[in-house]
Formats: C-alpha cells, structure tokens, sequence
C-alpha cells in the first residue's frame, strides 16, 4: 500500500470535510449506523446496509458470540437436527465488514445519539436499527418465572433452554403426558407451538410410543391448523390433543413444584411442561421509549422508523408490523425495507413504498411440510397481506415431502443470507 | 413508432440518471425478500432453485406461469399471485443481469 504524507493526508481530510456539508453523504462521508440485535433481523439489516453501500460505518452490537435459530430448534427436540447444526457464529459479518461488538446495550441516548455498552464504551450513531427480538413476559402468567422457567422451560429462545426441554423429553416415563401451554396472540412465530407438538410426537412415536400430548390454548384457533391437524392425524393418530381456550385451554396459573397447571374446568398434570408464556418486546427497546402501552414497538410501515424517535427503526418480532407475522422471514424482509429506506434517507431521497414478504415452513413429521406464503403491502388498511395463503388441504404425499425438502432449502438460505 | 419508443427510452434515460436510486428501489424491496429462500443475489445454497443468471424471457415465463396457475409450483404459485405484472418484469431483469 502507497504511503500518504502528512500533508497529503491533510489535504485528502479537507477535501472530505468539504464533501461533509453536502446533503449527500454517498460521497466520502461516512454515515454511522448502528445495529442493536444479532439475529433475523439484526444480522440481516447490518450485513445488507454494508452490502448496499460500501461507504457506510455499519456496527452491529450483539450480547452472544453464537446465535442459536428458533426456527429448526423443533427439529433438534425431535432428534431431527443436532443443536450444533443451528448454531452460527457471526464471523462472516466481519469478513464483509460490519463492525461485531459482543455486548450488551444499556442504554440508549437518542438525545445525544449514542448508545452506552456493557464494555463502558460509548457507540455514537447517525441511524440505529433495533431487532431486540422478545422477551418472555414473566408474571403475566401466575406462577410462571425465571425460576418455573427451570422446571417447566419455555424453550421460546433457543439454546440452553432447548437442551433443557429435549432432556425432559429423554427422561420422561413411556406413556406419560407431555403439556403444552400456548399464548394468546402476538407472539412470536405463530405455527411454531404446533410444529413443536408435531416434532414432540415424532420423538414419541419412536421413542416411547404411550405418551401423549395435550395443548391447551388461550387461542380458539392457530396458524395453519387444518393443516397440522390433518397431519396429526396422518402421522400420530390419537397422540396429540389440542384444547381450544373456551373449551378449558385457557390456562390460569401454573405450580412448577407440583408440575401442575390450572385451567377454568381444573388441574392437569405433566411428566414434561412446555409453558410458552406471553411476550413483549425486547428490553432495550421497551427501556428506551420504542414501546407503546402493548409492550411492542409501533413503526411507520413504509420503512419501519420508529414512531417514537425518527433516527430508529425498529424491526422484527419486537415491531407492530401490521398483518405480517412475528417470524424469521419477516425480520429478513423488513431489515432489506428498513436498509433502503436509511440508505434513501441519508442521500436526502425519499424512500421507495415497499413490498414485502414472508414464508414460513413448518415440519409436520421428517418428510411432512406445509407451508404458509403471503405478499404484504401498505394499503389504507395498514401493513396487510395482498395475496398468498396456506398450502393445499388433501395434498399428496410427494407435495408434502417437497415442503419438507424446500423448508432444509429455506434454512440454508436465510441463515446464509443473514451471516454470509 | 420506433422514433417514438427512442424518445421515450430518451426520456426514461434521463429519467434514470436524476433519480437512480427511486427508479430502482421498488424492485428492488422486492428483489432481495427473493434471498431468504433463493439464496443471496439468488444463489441458493441449498434445495431450492437458484434464480440468478437465467434469461428474463425465461424467469417472466415462470414468474407469470406461477401468477396465472397454469405453471405447478408448492410456494411460488401463492407468492407470484401478489406480484404485479411489473414488479415481474423488474424482478426478472433484476435476476437475469446477476453474474
């Protein structure tokens, strides 16, 4: 590499400074952005922002050095997948350089525009991007906390918590039940409480082929669930019961000691219980002013800046993003909506109205997929699905085994496109 | 007719060297959600169908076969129903032009 002198140096510096007091900023200037969150949206919004343009100074401030997906995290319960396989690491966002901070965010100064890490350091920003993902809402369920959470895990972010379920499920006695306790609407990943009984069923019909399985659900009715329950009868007849939350599926409280939970019509009792509690946005964005009075962040559909603070977008399961669904896609598809329009927005253009997507997969049984696939658009009614829908009722073995395959093709796409 | 079509590629042309980024920015919205099952610039990794490289005449042909029924497909017979007739034809120059 050429030297630079120091008088050349300077000359280049000024001749930079010139081009910092023009609106465009795609010349020389380098705008700062900052990515809070490392998973489907986070990871997506930084590696496409620095993708998009090379000129920009994209960090990315991530707690964990490895990013265990939700999405799969079924497969490693029915001993489809080990956990090392859904485990990523964040290397190849460095490689196409964006920034890899391993913190923690304790505060966020949108005054000054700078965040405070766990590291003592201080992150200034031009943008920031939020993809705080969830948190589990303890104490909105009676008796369900952290320390329940030991007993009766919610594996509703993977990891430890996964191990912890999948042990149970080793554990438990042939014949013995297996509790799930699904939340009301919004939360994260709709279909996943039903792929996760499915993939609970195939561990059991191999494993210890007695046992069953009861959901009781704040819900009257789920994602896909013609769909699953025609599977359920296909693949596991009689093993899975699902109750609706009028007919007893609304769970009242939980006692982790007695590995017991309270409906409206009495107590039912586990040898395994999978309590997914209701959610709420990730801390951060709820600490610093993102959330509104429903624990989710509102944000304007066309670009997904925050509503609360224009310098913020905030993107994933911790948005309010109209009609499309808290998944992995979505964030994909709303962290590329969210890099464009800052991209717009720092060379003073006007963002383009977007369109967005998402498809999700679920597993019934290992060559058993279905799928849901929508287009959404912003129209007078908000951020809403325009076209698409569910897969076929009645559809031959071979159609099914395809969306087992494409839902393997899926993953190694997205968890590509995300990490690089 | 073919003066015409000169003067509005002209214009278009101008059009574009304006405002670059707008004029290519809803496809592009589009173009990239293509990633999360097709693979980046839509080189799959995996067992779905790479789209990157093949011809526009021969990715409109799919794309409005799926939008009208009358190509079979699992997924992308819902998908392509929500595409405009447009938005088809950017997204299969977007793709045909990726190296």
């Amino acid at each position: 590499m050429k030297r630079i002198s120091r008088r050349s140096f300077t000359a280049m510096a000024s001749a930079a400074g010139a081009v910092l007091a023009m609106p465009n900023l795609a010349f020389g200037a380098q705008a700062r952005v900052a990515v809070v969150g490392g998973g489907f949206g986070g990871a997506a919004a930084a590696r496409y922002l620095k993708r998009l343009d090379k000129q920009l100074a994209v960090t990315l401030v991530e707690a964990s050095r490895k990013f265990v997906t939700c999405p799969f995290s079924n497969l490693v319960l029915g001993g489809l997948r080990p956990i090392e396989e859904i485990t990523h690491g964040y290397e190849g966002l460095a490689k196409d350089g964006v920034r890899v901070i391993h913190a923690t965010v304790q505060g966020i100064d949108t005054g000054a525009k700078r965040l405070s890490l766990s590291s003592g350091s201080l992150l200034p920003y031009d943008k920031l991007v939020l993809s705080p993902g969830i948190d589990l809402n303890f104490g909105a369920l009676p008796g369900y906390d952290r320390t329940a959470a030991e007993k009766m895990p919610h594996a509703w972010k993977a990891g430890a918590q996964t191990l912890l379920l999948k042990r149970q499920l080793e554990a438990m006695p042939n014949g013995g039940t297996v509790l799930m306790v699904c939340p009301d609407n919004p939360y994260r990943c709709p279909p996943g409480p039903y792929e996760r009984a499915s993939m609970i069923a195939h561990f059991l019909k191999t494993r210890k082929p007695r046992s069953k399985i009861l959901i009781l659900d704040a819900k009257e009715n789920f994602s896909k669930q013609a769909l699953f329950q025609e599977g359920w009868q296909a693949n596991y007849p009689g093993m899975i019961d699902w109750l609706p939350g009028k007919a007893g599926g609304k769970v009242a409280s939980v006692d982790a000691k007695a590995m017991t939970v309270k409906t409206e019509f009495g107590e039912q009792k586990g040898a395994v219980i999978n309590v997914i509690p209701p959610q709420m946005a990730g801390e951060i964005a709820r600490a610093a002013g993102f959330a509104n009075d429903t624990g989710w962040c509102p944000v304007d559909f066309e670009t997904f800046q925050s509503k609360m603070n224009p310098d913020a977008y905030v993107i994933g399961d911790a948005s309010i993003a109209g009609q499309m669904p808290k998944s992995g896609f979505s964030a994909n598809s709303q962290a590329k909506v969210a890099a464009l329009a800052i991209i717009a927005v720092l060379n003073s253009r006007k963002p383009a109205s977007p369109a967005l997507a998402n498809t999700c997969y679920s597993l019934v049984a290992p060559n058993y997929g279905i799928s849901v696939a929508n287009v959404y658009r912003v129209t007078d009614k908000g951020l809403v699905s325009v076209e698409g829908g569910v897969s076929p009722t009645g559809a031959p073995p071979d159609f099914r085994n395809r969306e087992a395959i494409f839902a393997e093709g899926w993953y190694a796409s997205i968890t590509r496109d995300m990490f690089g | 007719m073919a003066h015409l079509r000169s003067i509005f590629a002209a214009c278009l042309g101008l059009t574009l060297l304006s405002f670059p980024a707008p004029a290519q920015e809803m496809p592009l919205a589009l173009a990239l959600s293509c990633a999360a099952c097709h693979g980046t610039d839509g080189k799959s990794p995996g067992a779905i169908p790479t789209i990157d490289g093949r011809s526009a005449k021969e990715m409109k042909e799919a794309l409005a076969g799926f939008k009208n029924g009358t190509r079979p497909a699992t997924v992308m017979n819902r998908l392509a129903k929500g595409y405009t007739d447009q938005e088809i034809d950017a997204l299969a120059d977007y793709f045909s032009k990726i190296k």
